[in-house]
């Protein structure tokens, strides 16, 4: 049903980007192309899914992680790291491993803090938004302050890491990422019904017999894992998660975690990639998706906090 | 057996659950009566290890609920809580039907089907087995969860307040076939209540609890006394035999 005309959506999408306004040589388009493709599926994957499961652990549908500031932690810490360390030393590490750490890093740190604010003791929902967006500032402002007493050439090191869009995205990374992504979209498959089941309520979920504080750490993990691919690949991005999360529950009809995880992914894939195509490829514009994205992402935000809080 | 050894719990400085030690049988009903705030919600709550004691331990057939792994504990005890959202949109069928996901682990059997199929039928839900939970009144969802605890099928069974929302009819609908599943199925259906009057005709065994403490523990016609009702409420009630059951009057 709405699975499958989403799914072909999203296979137009791809078709077009791969092939509209090819000019010259095929040889060095495709693959150029289908590597900029895979970045944005990557992309669209791990947004969609760290949304869909941050949700439904917190039993909310308008927390995501990156509202509550998590991809800001990732650019603290890259910052942190070159304050610290250097960008010389920092440069004479692998790339790619230096992201497998940072991952860590950055699952290790935001587990502490995911643990602190929904596990610890019940919260109201109210107050973990608000601690939610007091960590985000947090973070961006440490990230910022760093980075004003950093010597400029590191500076400019450390800005090359971080600077990352839709339209640059870092090559080097895509193997790791996509292994990485492979990896959580097995683990999630397995837990497909554990989070139907989740998403009755801890007390409920309990009752049925599930490990709740064991089942929500791994997840906790899969989205700081997910958080730190999508950063590292375009940066951060605060609302395109609940845009398309919020689209997938409408679009489907359902809350079977079946159906609302790959129709989130679909979707962020058609805006991605569709979006994309437009504005570069029709338009000529460069820069404007992600403008666009937000936008669109931040009005959501406005009418479901808005539809919530008259509740 | 459900055993509970000095039970206790405290939250900042006040203890809601005071030192509470206590059997609930192999079957029948068991009627937990007491004010407000008395701590049996709590109690109930650690019994089913949805929350943390202080101090004590929960012994279900010798298995300590807080070390069990869950899902073995899920196949033998089942919790209804007094106020039950659900996060998600269900229809009461669906809502049944993870019921049995203890047993079935997400992919029903036929078996499963079953179950799910004599549960709904038992409550008289069937004529709103596709309904949309947040379509129906408040006395109908209820008895879609109480639905989904029996669809659970394990022996153990403990109730917060079921006949919350349920208007007269339901009330003592929904007692009879407490009472009819104790009795056929050999289970052991532990119900928190706040009409004395129906403990009074169907419990098996009656605990008062006051301030976090038991104060009683026994058949109904210990507790159905003046002296005792007016000791456990704090208010004058007046008991009277009718057809030969107890009850109480506190209308006056
Ligand atoms: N999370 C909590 N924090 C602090 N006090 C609580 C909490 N939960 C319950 N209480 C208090 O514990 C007492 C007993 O509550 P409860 O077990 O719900 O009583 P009952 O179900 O008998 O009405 C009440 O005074 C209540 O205010
Ligand atoms: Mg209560």
């Amino acid at each position: 049903m709405a699975l499958v005309v989403l799914a072909f959506g999203a296979i137009a999408a791809a078709l077009a980007f791969m092939t509209i306004g090819v000019k010259g040589n095929w040889d060095f388009v495709l693959p150029f192309r289908s590597a900029k493709l895979l970045g944005l599926v990557l992309v669209a994957y791990a947004v969609a899914t760290a949304t869909v499961l941050f949700q439904t652990v917190t039993q909310n549908r308008i927390l995501t992680p990156a509202v509550m500031g998590f991809d800001s932690l990732y650019v603290a810490l890259q910052t942190a790291l070159v304050f610290f360390l250097g960008t010389r030393d920092l440069a004479s590490v692998d790339m790619r491993l230096r992201f497998v750490l940072e991952t860590l890093l950055m699952v290790g740190m935001s587990m502490a803090l995911f643990y602190w604010l929904f596990l610890s003791r019940q919260r109201s929902l109210h107050l973990v938004v608000l601690a939610g967006v007091v960590c985000g500032v947090f973070f961006r402002s440490l990230a910022h302050m760093m980075q004003r007493i950093l010597d400029p050439n590191e500076f400019i090191a450390l800005q090359d890491m971080l600077f990352a869009s839709f339209n640059s995205i870092d090559q080097q990374l895509l193997a790791v990422s996509a292994v990485i992504v492979l990896a959580t979209a097995f683990v999630s498959r397995r837990l497909l019904t554990k989070l139907d089941v989740l998403a009755l309520g801890r007390d409920v979920a309990i009752n049925l017999g599930i490990d709740y504080q064991r089942v929500v750490l791994l997840l906790f993990a899969m989205i700081a894992v997910l958080v730190s691919v999508s950063t590292a690949l375009v940066g951060p991005i605060t609302f395109f998660g609940l845009l398309v999360a919020n689209l997938a529950y409408q679009a489907v009809g359902t809350d079977r975690h079946k159906y609302t995880l790959p129709a989130a992914t679909l979707l962020a894939i058609i805006a991605l990639v569709g979006g994309q195509t437009v504005l570069e490829r029709v338009f000529g514009f460069d820069t404007a998706l992600s403008i666009i994205i937000e936008f669109t992402g931040g009005i959501a935000f406005m009418l479901l906090l808005y539809r919530n809080l008259r509740r | 057996m459900i055993d509970i050894h000095n039970l206790t719990k405290t939250y900042d400085d006040a203890t809601v659950v005071d030192d509470v030690s206590l059997s609930l049988p192999e079957s029948g009903i068991t009627a937990i009566v007491g004010p407000n705030g008395a701590g049996k919600s709590t109690l109930l709550s650690m019994i089913a290890r949805l929350i943390a004691p202080t101090s004590g331990r929960v012994l279900v057939d010798g298995l300590d609920v807080q070390e069990t792994p869950g899902a073995v504990l899920a196949k033998r005890l089942a919790i209804l809580k007094q106020n039950n959202q659900v996060g998600m949109r269900l229809t009461v069928s669906e809502l049944v039907a993870f019921g049995r996901f203890p047993h079935s682990g997400g992919r029903p059997t036929v078996e499963d089907e079953r179950h799910i199929g004599e549960a709904i039928s038992y409550l008289g839900l069937d004529a709103l087995r596709g309904r949309f939970l947040d379509e129906l009144s408040g006395g109908q969802r209820q008895r879609a969860f109480v639905a989904m605890v029996l669809a659970q099928d394990t022996k153990y069974v403990l109730l917060d307040e079921p006949l919350n929302s349920l208007d007269m009819k339901h009330a003592a609908a929904m007692m009879k076939l407490l009472r009819r599943t104790a009795d056929d199925l050999k289970k052991s259906i532990t119900v928190v209540i706040h009409d004395i009057n129906f403990a009074s005709i169907y419990a098996d065994h009656v605990v008062a609890m006051r301030d976090g403490r038991v104060v009683l523990q026994g058949e109904a016609g210990d507790l159905m006394q003046e002296a005792v009702l007016e000791d456990i409420y704090d208010t004058v009630v007046q008991v009277r035999e009718v057809e030969g059951h107890l009850l109480g009057l506190h209308y006056l």
